[in-house]
This record gives C-alpha cells, structure tokens and sequence, in this order.
C-alpha cells in the first residue's frame, strides 16, 4: 500500500516560492487501479514524480508498506517495487530495446521473453528488439517500448504517466488490456495512472480528482465522471 | 611461433579478441619482433629488406579470408614506428584486423607508431577492425601515433572500425583517405580517455571521383581531465556526397575541441557534418535508475551504449 501524508511540493520561481502540491493526503490500496486526473498545472505529473522519487518534497511524507520512503532515492524506490512510465520517455543513442528491456527486468532476459514484451504493446518483436531507442523512434514507438519495460519490471506499484499521449485508438485498446493484466499477473499489484482519457478514467477503481495542487474530489467513476461530463462545467468547478 | 607470455596474450585478447592462432593469414609483432607469421595460397606477408615493417599482398579475386596483424609491446621503453602496406587485389573481399596493446609497467615510455598503407583494387570490398589498449601502472607513457593513409580505386569499398577505450595515454591519430569514382568509406571511431590522456584525431577525406561517398562517424568520450581533438575534414572534388559527424560525452574536467570541416570544389558535391558535445543528460540518468540502476551504473550503461 503506499501512502501520502500532508505532502507539499513547492519550486523557487524568480525567487518566488511557488506552491505546486498543498497537504496532499492519499491511500492507494494494494489492488486498486487509480486514476489521477485534474486540469494541465494542477500538479498531476508532479505527484507522480515525487512517488518516484523524482522530485523531493517539501514537507510531508510516503510509506510503501508501512515503510517511510520519504527519504529513499529513485533507485531504492525502484529495487522496494516502484516503477515509472516516463510522459516523454527518454531516448538513447547505442541503447538497444532489448538493453532497456534487459536492464528494466534485472536478469538476463532471454529474447523470446523480451519479443513477448513487446509484442503485448503491439509492436513486432524482430522489428525492434535491435533498435536503437534514438531519434529514429517516433514519439508512438518510444511510448510503447516505455510501457514494454514496466511489463518487464514487474512491480507492486506502476505509476504511468500519461501513458495514451501519442497512441492511437488501435493500441490504446491494446493498453487498456495491458493495466487489466498486469493487475491480473502481479499478486496486490497496484497501478497509478496519469490521465484525461475518458476510456481510461472509466475503468478506473477510483478517480482522484487533483486542481491547483490538492485534492478536490475523489470516488468511483459513476460519482466522478458525472462532474466531470462537461468541460465547461469542470473548469467552472475548478475556478 | 614464438611463445608468448601472459601479458602478451592478454594484450592479444583486448586487441584482436584472439584466444589462440587465429586461422588464415597473420604476422603477430610482440617487443619489435616477430613472433608469428602464417600466410595463405591468396595473402602473402613479406618483410620489408630494410625491416622497416612488412607488406601484406592479397591476390585479386580473394574472397572471405582475414589477416590479422596485432603488436604488443610489453617490455618499458620501447620506441618503435612500423610500416605496413595492404596491396589489396580487385574483387577481393577480405577483413583485416590490426591493433596494438600496450603493458607498461617500467618508468620509460613505450611507444609504437604504426603506418598503415591501403592500396584497395578495383571493386575490392575491406573491413579493417583496428584496437587500441593500454594497461599497466609504471610512470612510463603508453604512446600511439597511427597513421592511416587509404587508396582507393573505383567502386571499391572499405569499412574502417577504430577503437580506443582504454589505457592509452597519448595519441595522435591522422588518417588520409584517396577516392576515385563510386569507391565508398565508412569510418567509425569509438574513443575514451581517461586521467591525463591526451587524443587527437585528424582525417582528410578526399572525394575525387564520380559518385564517391564517405562517412566518417567519431563517438567519443572524455573523463577525468583528459583532453580531445577531433578533426575531420571531406573534401569534395567530384559530383560525390560526404558526411562526417562527431559526437562526445563531456565528464568531470575533460576537454574537447571538435573541427569538423568541408570543402567543395564541385558543384555537385554534396557534403554535410554534424558536431554535438555535451554530458550525460540527467533525464536518461533518471530513466535509469527508475529501473533500479545506482547513478554510476546508469552511467556506465549510457557510455557503453554510446561507445557500441
């Protein structure tokens, strides 16, 4: 289970202390599959960054089973079992798919393991397994191959970050499956999602409903995406 | 053949990844002596009558043979500069495989100055793997100054593979190249210094000929306060197309200076060259060590990535 107590997350912004997240409290329950929602600047990718370990907080505290992460860095994060889809995953030059994958596994990850990766995000193994994952990926492609290596991880935890930016309709079918299994295959595994999608927040268990860094609501998505149905009246709410 | 001792098989492995005779033709150059040599019905290796180095003679029409040509020097102090020219016949398709390593554990240089000579035959196809690496603790330098000098006649090809990871502390690497029409270079180069090391690497890349086409591609890395030059040069003298591209990772208090350059003499030349430098950027760190990587792992992925 991880849990967010009173977390605040502020930047210094022409000597200005900016407040991006205020006395964030936040269960995620083993099992569940949540939905972060909320209007652009509302502090949305910055929770994710701070679960990483990304981004340090300001005041507040994580536990992850019972455990203070607070103060664990980004890879002690990743060895308890937290894991990250990037927005805009990073490129490499001379870093091959099947490197990343291998790396993102831990072990030695046998290739017809890691064409089975990526066959689950709708890519063609023998396609990509060689390929640099440089500029002469599509912003499409990377998304996919980034969603490939949390399959790999593996985690009690996945936290995504936007992962339908780029994607078209045919996978994103595809990615809906994907979260449904991972749930199914790793034991009290939980998933975090980043989103605006309706298809996405619809299958949530429960909606969190973030603006200008807090909480406003949070529920089921019958409670939830009736507020949410019209744009206008959300950005009235969120006034 | 001449035994050799652990460290100079060692050197053997890091240079020519050899664990033991390799097959087809060879000359094996160990303390400025010669410790082996074997040639075939089609690669003949002769030594020069003045002993200033050796040719190496493969017969038109020679198809997937390999000559391997590795020194090492494992005694301090030695000072050495040998010629070797290639006279590859037309049709030929051939890999050739050089380089040397370096164990220097006394307090005097060593230093070997190798001058490669390629005379590529019409239609001729070459792939030249060429290894640098240095290891031992001594105070004596561990110097390499290769020369490189390609002569290509039309429609041949070479592909030259050029690697300096470790150990070396100084070099100054030049490497001409000649074009005629249709003939096709491709170089890749993979550098690391590291400490004190010093590196320089110059080409001149000259397209003379219709159709001819170079690429010239020099990844680097620089550490420590270790310093670099790279200089490469296309000129284009022929409807041809160059392109020469070099990119570097910049670590802790390492020096770079990147020049490349292009000259057109033709209007049909068509001639391109990209130059980046900068450090690890901190996003593909992060992207590491989400995966559970610590910083220097993630590190040492990136560069071995970007060395490949």
């Amino acid at each position: 289970m991880l849990e967010i107590r009173n977390l605040s997350f502020s930047v210094d912004e022409d000597g200005e202390q900016k407040e991006i997240l205020r006395n964030l409290d936040l269960k995620i329950e083993d099992g569940k599959f949540i939905v972060i929602t909320g209007p652009n600047g509302s502090g949305k990718s910055t929770l994710a960054r701070l679960i990483m370990g990304i981004e340090k907080p300001s005041e507040g505290q994580i536990l992850f089973d019972g455990k203070d992460i607070t103060d664990l860095d980004i890879t002690e994060r990743a060895k308890l079992g937290i894991s990250f889809a990037f927005q805009q995953p990073v490129r490499f030059k001379g870093i091959r798919v099947k490197d990343l994958l291998r790396l993102a596994s831990g072990k030695n990850l046998s290739v017809s393991t890691a064409c089975e990766y990526l066959s689950e995000v709708g890519l063609c193994a023998r396609d990509y397994i060689d390929r640099e994952i440089n500029a002469s990926l599509s912003g499409g492609e990377l998304k996919r191959i980034e969603i490939a290596t949390l399959l790999a991880r593996h985690t009690r935890l996945s936290v995504f970050d936007e992962p339908e930016a780029g994607i078209d309709l045919w996978s994103f079918q595809n990615l809906i499956r994907i979260f449904e299994k991972m749930r199914k295959e790793i034991k009290d595994s939980s998933i975090v999602i980043i989103s605006h999608q309706e298809r996405i927040l619809n299958i949530a268990d429960e909606i969190v409903l973030l603006s200008a860094g807090g909480i406003i609501d949070k529920g089921s998505p019958e409670t939830i995406m009736p507020k949410l149905v019209s744009q206008s009246s959300v950005c009235q709410r969120l006034q | 053949m001449v035994k050799l001792d652990a460290i100079q098989k060692r050197l053997i492995e890091e240079i020519a990844d050899l664990h033991s005779v390799p097959e087809g033709a060879y000359n094996f150059r160990a303390n400025s002596r010669l410790a082996g040599r074997n040639t075939t019905a089609n690669i003949d290796i002769i030594s020069k009558p003045d002993g200033s180095g050796i040719d190496i003679r493969i017969r038109p029409g020679t198809k997937k043979e390999s000559v391997h040509i590795p020194v090492v020097l494992s005694e301090s102090g030695i000072k050495e500069t040998v010629y070797n020219d290639f006279y590859v016949g037309e049709d030929s398709d051939v890999v050739i495989v050089a380089g040397c390593g370096i164990d220097n554990c006394g307090t005097q240089d060593s230093e070997h100055d190798g001058i490669h000579r390629f005379h590529i035959g019409r239609n001729a196809k070459v792939k030249y793997v060429e290894k640098h690496y240095g290891s031992g603790d001594g105070k004596g330098q561990r110097i390499l100054n290769p020369v490189t000098e390609v002569y290509m006649d039309e429609n041949s090809s070479m592909e030259m593979e050029m690697e300096q990871i470790k150990g070396v502390d100084s070099t100054d690497r030049q490497t001409v190249a000649e074009l005629k029409a249709g003939a096709k270079l491709v170089v890749k180069e993979r550098l690391m210094t590291h400490g004190s090391q010093n590196a320089v690497s110059g080409y001149q890349v000259n397209l003379n000929g219709a159709g001819a086409t170079a690429d010239v591609v020099s990844r680097s890395v620089a550490r420590d306060d270790s310093s670099q030059t790279f200089n490469a040069r296309v000129t284009g003298n022929a409807p041809c197309s160059g392109h020469t591209e070099c990119d570097s990772i910049i670590m802790d208090r390492g020096r770079i200076l990147a020049i490349p350059s292009l000259e057109a003499n033709n209007v049909d030349a068509m001639l391109v060259h990209e130059a980046a430098i900068g450090k690890i950027a901190g996003e593909q760190l992060v992207k590491l060590m989400t995966l559970g990587l610590t910083e220097q792992e993630a590190e040492e992925q990136i560069i071995n990535g970007f060395l490949r």
